[in-house]
């Protein structure tokens, strides 16, 4: 009887374990050679995922966060922001707080905050186009402002109008979308800690493009929630209409939820391409926040609440 | 040799250094960080721009001609063909290998879902017939007639390049209606060239045989 049976697979056929632990970097040079293929190869920041579920948030550059932003009212491209805000000033600024709450009235910005500590969060940002960054806001929790607005029982909602004025926000000039850029959030969803009034990024005031003074910042929903340049809250009973909302009932929803499973009805948002990176990484449900934020929607079909 | 055709000669090398400026831009503008934001997209958008563009420069070379009468220029179309196909392939390839990471099922699955992918990806598809059957051999081997038929797949492939842009747009759509625009007035001018043809031909009958005159007149 042969005790000793030669393996059925010679060691010569094993992958050794270091070249196993170094199987993204074999990845990545593949990546690598295939990109060179197609002549791509001077993309300097080479970050294969392919695919993969990933949950490294670095953080998106600078130039990155503020040259390359979806602002129509500075322009359709991606680069008009950065350049047709230049200019842009954001003081003095007005807010109007509106609706159902005790304290209405026309606030002067800098009166409206006072003695609200602006605090830096860091949050996923996800595009509805399906890419995304990482972005170091800086702001005040949207509920701390609420509280002291004292809005009534019936206020169910919360409607954020952005600036309207065509002379200082060129891309107005065109009725590409049906202004002023209005967005809207339930009482909770407004209320919730994550919620964020942003005045500032990577330590430094908004700039003109990212929505100077003020914007809203909701990272389990796509970007188009964050109303930016706020110039109006209004606390409403009834489910406000929403810009996006009108300009496509069938393609952005009121709620925007950032859902994985489903699609834009043009594209997939299974995935997202991280702003910087080439292979695109694993769309996560609520955008990674479904711990913090998935029991607002208890019960709710989030395919018919899209 | 004419004239014409020294013209041609000197024209060729520099259609194929313009060929190239695409591609050299994309790589310039990522080697240097010009590109903010999305680099796919970025190189998405050239390489597609650049199919769109050279596949309309080949679709006006027939009109141009009929217009000046200027011939040669017929040996350019081959180049500027070639162009559109190896820019279409740039682009499927940053589609299959960064947006799909090679995965069929994924790709079958986006080409299913989406008609703007699905129109893209067939018009890609009818431009690798025309790429291979592109050189002197298979014109021969096709004989003119069929070459000239199955090369008409330019048309349904520029129709769909051009919505597969429309579709893909989120919600200003100028520039995919410039190059519908454009693809109108191409379309238009090889309507008018083929009407000339045949009034060419009607009027060369009608020495012949008088009487096809008033039927000339009622097609005019």
């Amino acid at each position: 009887m042969l005790i000793n049976r030669p393996p059925d697979i010679p060691s010569s056929q094993i992958t050794d374990e270091a070249a196993y632990a170094n199987r993204r970097e074999f990845l990545r040079a593949a990546g690598l050679g295939i990109a060179a293929l197609g002549g791509l190869l001077p993309i300097a920041p080479v970050m294969p995922g392919w695919g993969a579920g990933r949950d490294d948030d670095k953080l998106t550059p600078y130039d990155d966060v503020t040259g390359y932003n979806n602002f129509y009212e500075f322009g359709t491209d991606k680069e008009d922001p950065a350049r047709n805000a230049a200019r842009f000033r954001s003081r003095p600024w007005k807010v109007q707080i509106s609706g159902e709450a005790a304290k209405r009235g026309d606030y002067d910005l800098d009166d409206l905050l006072t003695g609200l500590v602006a605090e830096e969060r860091v949050y996923r940002h996800r595009c509805v186009e399906a890419w995304s960054m990482v972005v170091p806001w800086l702001g005040i929790p949207l509920g701390r402002l609420i509280d002291r607005l004292e809005p009534t029982s019936k206020a169910k909602f919360v409607e954020f109008t952005t600036l309207h004025d065509p002379h200082r926000m060129p891309g107005q000039q065109r009725a590409i979308l049906d202004w002023p850029y209005t967005e809207a959030l339930r009482m909770d969803e407004a209320r919730h800690p994550l919620t964020l009034l942003a005045t500032g990024l990577y330590g430094k005031p908004l700039p003109g493009q990212n929505g100077a003074p003020l914007r809203l910042v909701v990272p389990w929903k796509y970007g188009f929630k964050g109303g930016k340049s706020l110039v109006r809250m209004r606390f409403v009973e009834r489910q406000p209409r929403t810009t996006w909302n009108i300009a496509a009932p069938d393609e952005y929803g009121f709620y925007a939820n950032v859902n994985p499973d489903v699609d834009h009805p043009r594209w997939s948002q299974a995935r997202e391409r991280r702003v910087g990176e080439l292979f695109k990484r694993k769309t996560l449900p609520f955008n990674g926040y479904a711990d913090q934020v998935a029991s607002l929607y208890a019960g709710m079909d989030l395919e018919k609440f899209f | 040799m004419r004239p014409d055709g020294r013209v041609i000669r000197a024209v060729r090398p520099l259609l194929y250094v313009a060929s190239t400026l695409p591609g050299a831009w994309v790589v310039f503008a990522l080697a240097t960080g010009r590109v903010d934001g999305d680099q796919v997209k970025f190189i998405q958008h050239v390489t597609g721009t650049t199919v769109l563009v050279s596949l309309f420069i080949t679709l006006s070379i027939t009109p141009v001609r009929r217009l000046t009468g200027w011939n040669p220029i017929i040996r350019t179309r081959r180049l500027i063909g070639l162009t559109a196909f190896w820019y279409s392939v740039l682009h499927f390839l940053t589609y299959v290998v960064f947006d799909q990471a090679l995965s069929p099922a994924d790709i079958a699955d986006d080409v299913a879902k989406h008609p703007w992918v699905l129109v893209g990806f067939t018009s890609f598809l009818l431009l690798i017939p025309l790429a291979v059957t592109s050189t002197d051999g298979w014109v021969r081997r096709l004989g003119g007639r069929r070459w000239q038929r199955l090369h008409r797949l330019v048309y349904p492939a520029a129709v769909g390049g051009v919505l597969h842009f429309l579709w893909l747009v989120k919600k200003d759509v100028r520039t995919p209606l410039y190059f519908a625009g454009a693809l109108a007035i191409l379309f238009g001018a090889r309507v008018w060239v083929a009407w000339g043809r045949r009034t060419v031909r009607v009027r060369r009958t009608e020495a012949v045989a008088p009487r096809l005159r008033s039927a000339g007149e009622d097609a005019a």
